[in-house]
């Protein structure tokens, strides 16, 4: 019987539940378990793991497991989980941290992450999945666009011309092209508009796009009139 | 006392200098709050919305520097949407206004805008001073607006501001004639600088004592400015990457020996790591030291340089360190009062100090008393034995990377270790804590930490009864903030009065409700109860049993703000 009490009590005192250590659930802890939010339910929810509710797993499980995720493993890639505000180290000293670090490191440099975010998706029309670019590997509209062609190459529609879509970026090959089944490349600003791609110098496109859709041109028929004036007097830069 | 003439007491409070003992002297009888007040040259203003910038110099007329300070303190960490507010114009404008003889003006966490900027280099004839921490909403426009029109400019000291950089030419638009610069720092400038226009300045500013470059300012240019400044106390390294064979390296370590009255140095915002041997020979002169921006120093050279640095009293460092590191900071840094060790990488979520560095430093260091230590892990023994040790800690402020992390060894709570930590530490004013805590340690906290102004909870504690028992026991508290807890509306409302003995209470993604909230705000006139709703503009007609997601409560004379942008919600 004490054997018993003393291996649940243990049990107990390693949950990661809310009752005060050695009380044995005294109190209304069932209740209080289901509101509390904790750091590991929070990256949880982030990954999608299994949720927290009942709180299942032993505390010495959690740690292990989040020490999984937030450990620099080589074998795992790092988890970028991200809790808003986490840790508590103002944002001017680790986008400067990061900055300094992305221009040491040669190849997977580690990005600033979180409000402007680097990596966005591109969608095309017609395709099954979506795509991603780190924007920040970019120095130029020009080399966007290379990119963009290179990986949205597994899509090509035949009616893109003899160039296939490495070419449907290119300025004059993009006028050509902008007549009903062509392609437009928008993307979405960080105050939630659709814009054309080219307008605003390079930096504060990547500041400011949040994700890159390549349209059709009959589904840009609001943006298309303006895109081919538009197409006429710009350089891609 | 009241037979002396006016003058005299006047004299008298001249030498009473700080705020707090200022408003004591106030408060004694009607002559002297008369008296200080037409004379009291320094005010601080803990919140910008706590007070009418009018009734500020209706009181104090002969207001000569001002301090403010606008957005709560979790800002800092982007729980708080970039227009809350905490703009500066509203109380220049009224400065400007009334004539007020302005010299010196230091805002943290605000807003300010280069017309904010041209605005007070037109209006206050005497200005010499202006300090900008963590502030935002300005450029180098502004800048070289002050540098222009402030002909006795003093100090501008910019600290880890965002500033629009529109490149260098603002250092050019100090005049000829200015030559009472003591202090620039433009180190969180981004951008290029005109090289020759600062060089000259530099020439011309005998009086400079303070100097922190940017890294667009390049090697053989700080050997030319510390040739031309050798008497400087406070130097700022930016860029130091260099080839340590070279001509320039060479006549480099001369101009750094020179400079032997340097007791500060901080920056090496870029770093070429093999030739930091150079500032060896001026370490032992330095009470203070900032290497935590310099993420190019690996631990090995970061001791070498330590290890020479025997006066030190205040040190940032980054956690590449280490414990061995730390270890020899203190067995060489017998004088060391601060250290604040950071993650050199905040985002992987892994530190490079362990428990073992914390008790190093406070076995070590008989006078620190106040640290910032983000770490990987910590136990309950060890914060007992440095609670045991350093009795003196005013300023403690513990982040552990995991923050539900439990003692590592024993997988307790650290209830304990905190515990410990107030218990001992009497004059403990700042305390911010983070690993698996139950309601225990705020019980803790409540018992023994009577000293208390500031305290910090993340992920912490089980039911309301923990911020109860800090709201009860704390009675100097002036600042809580509080983020994912199980506290909920029978805390807030336990004892309203409470929050007009503070200055704030934020509380983000805990269990306050809105109806607890607006309950608050009737019984509280006084107080401003503001729901910040960064998704949608506010629902008047929520549902007062949400949650809500962040609140953040301040008492105030001046009323309910009128800047408060569509996603804050005054109750």
């Amino acid at each position: 019987m004490e054997v018993e009490k003393g291996t649940k009590m243990g049990f107990e005192e390693t949950e990661l539940r809310l009752g005060l250590p050695g009380n044995g659930g005294g109190g209304t802890e069932g209740g209080e378990s289901a509101k509390k939010r904790g750091f590991s339910a929070t990256v949880d929810l982030k990954l999608n793991l299994s949720s927290k509710e009942g709180g299942d797993d032993t505390n010495h499980e959690k740690t292990q497991t989040e020490n999984n995720l937030l450990a620099t493993d080589p074998a795992k890639p790092p988890a970028k989980a991200q809790v808003v505000g986490w840790p508590p180290v103002r944002s001017f000293r680790k986008n400067m941290l990061a900055v300094q670090k992305s221009s040491t490191d040669q190849g997977s440099a580690e990005k600033v992450p979180g409000g402007n975010a680097t990596f966005v998706k591109v969608s095309m029309v017609g395709a099954p999945y979506l795509r991603k670019v780190d924007l920040k590997n970019y120095k130029s509209y020009h080399e966007l666009s290379g990119a963009l062609g290179e990986l949205l190459s597994s899509f090509t529609i035949g009616n893109c011309g003899s160039h296939g879509t490495k070419d449907f970026l290119n300025e004059s090959r993009l006028i050509d092209l902008l007549n009903g089944t062509d392609y437009v490349p928008t993307y979405e600003d960080k105050d939630g508009d659709w814009m054309l791609v080219g307008d605003v110098p390079w930096d504060m496109f990547v500041e400011s796009c949040k994700r890159l859709r390549i349209m059709k041109g009959t589904e840009a028929t609001g943006l298309a009139p303006r895109a081919m004036e538009k197409c006429k007097n710009r350089s891609f830069k | 006392m009241n037979y002396f003439p006016d003058e005299v007491l006047e004299h008298i409070f001249d030498f009473v200098t700080s705020q707090r003992d200022r408003n004591s002297v106030s408060q004694v009888c009607k002559p002297w709050y008369k008296i200080e007040s037409s004379s009291r040259p320094k005010v601080f203003v803990g919140n910008c919305y706590a007070i009418s910038p009018q009734r500020v110099i209706e009181r104090f007329p002969g207001l000569k520097s001002i301090t403010l300070k606008g957005k709560p303190h979790f800002a800092d960490f982007n729980l708080v949407p970039q227009d809350w507010g905490g703009f500066v114009y509203p109380w220049i404008e009224a400065f400007a206004k009334k004539s007020v003889g302005l010299e010196e003006i230091k805002l943290k966490r605000m807003i300010i805008s280069d017309d904010c900027l041209e605005l007070i280099s037109r209006s206050f004839p005497n200005f010499k001073s202006l300090v900008l921490v963590s502030c935002e909403g300005f450029t180098t426009d502004g800048l070289a607006a002050i540098a222009s029109n402030c002909r006795f400019l003093r100090e501008l000291d910019l600290q880890e501001n965002d500033v629009e950089d529109h490149r260098g030419h603002w250092l050019s638009c100090f005049p000829d004639t200015c030559t009472s610069l003591v202090s620039l720092n433009f180190a969180c400038l981004k951008g290029e600088v005109n090289l020759a226009a600062l060089e000259r300045l530099i020439a011309r500013s005998p009086n400079l004592r303070s100097l922190r470059l940017n890294n667009a300012v390049p090697l053989d240019i700080l050997q030319n400015i510390l040739i031309r400044a050798p008497h400087l106390v406070d130097l700022g390294v930016g860029s130091y990457v260099n080839d340590p064979d070279s001509e320039t390296y060479n006549k480099l370590v001369m101009a750094i020996q020179n400079c032997m009255s340097v007791k500060s140095l901080s920056g090496f915002l870029e770093v070429a790591p093999h030739c930091l041997s150079a500032f060896h020979l001026i370490c032992p002169n330095l009470t203070s030291l900032n290497l935590s921006y310099a993420s190019g120093i690996h631990g090995t050279e970061l001791i070498k340089l330590i290890r020479h640095c025997m006066k030190l009293q205040r040190l940032w460092i980054l956690d590449c360190i280490g414990d061995g590191g730390l270890e020899v900071v203190a067995s060489t840094c017998k004088d060391l009062q601060e250290i604040r060790v950071f993650p050199s990488d905040p985002y992987i979520g892994h530190a490079a100090v362990t428990e073992a560095g914390l008790v190093a430093l406070s076995v070590g260091c008989p006078k620190l008393h106040s640290i910032l230590y983000f770490c990987q892990q910590m136990t309950n023994a060890a914060l007992i034995t440095v609670a045991k040790n350093r009795p003196n800690f005013t300023r403690f402020r513990l982040c552990i990377l995991d923050p539900t992390r439990p003692d590592a060894v024993t997988n307790q709570p650290l209830d304990e270790g905190f515990g410990a930590i107030v218990q001992s530490c009497k004059g403990l004013r700042r305390l911010s804590m983070t690993g698996l805590l139950t309601d225990q340690v705020f019980l803790y906290i409540g018992m023994h930490a009577k000293q208390l102004e500031m305290l910090s909870i993340a992920f912490a504690g089980n039911t309301d009864k923990g911020m109860q028992y800090v709201l009860n026991g704390c009675k100097k508290l002036r600042k809580l903030e509080i983020r994912d807890c199980p506290f909920g509306n029978e805390a807030l409302l336990m004892d309203v009065g409470k929050y007009e003995t503070m200055r704030s209470l934020w509380m983000s993604s805990c269990e306050v409700t809105l109806e607890g909230c607006k309950s608050l705000a009737k019984k509280m006139p006084r107080l401003n109860v503001e729901i910040i709703n960064e998704n949608d503009l506010m629902d008047v007609g929520a549902d007062d049993r949400q949650k809500v997601e962040k609140m953040f409560l301040y008492r105030t004379l001046a009323g309910p703000r009128k800047d408060a942008p569509g996603f804050v919600w005054t109750l």
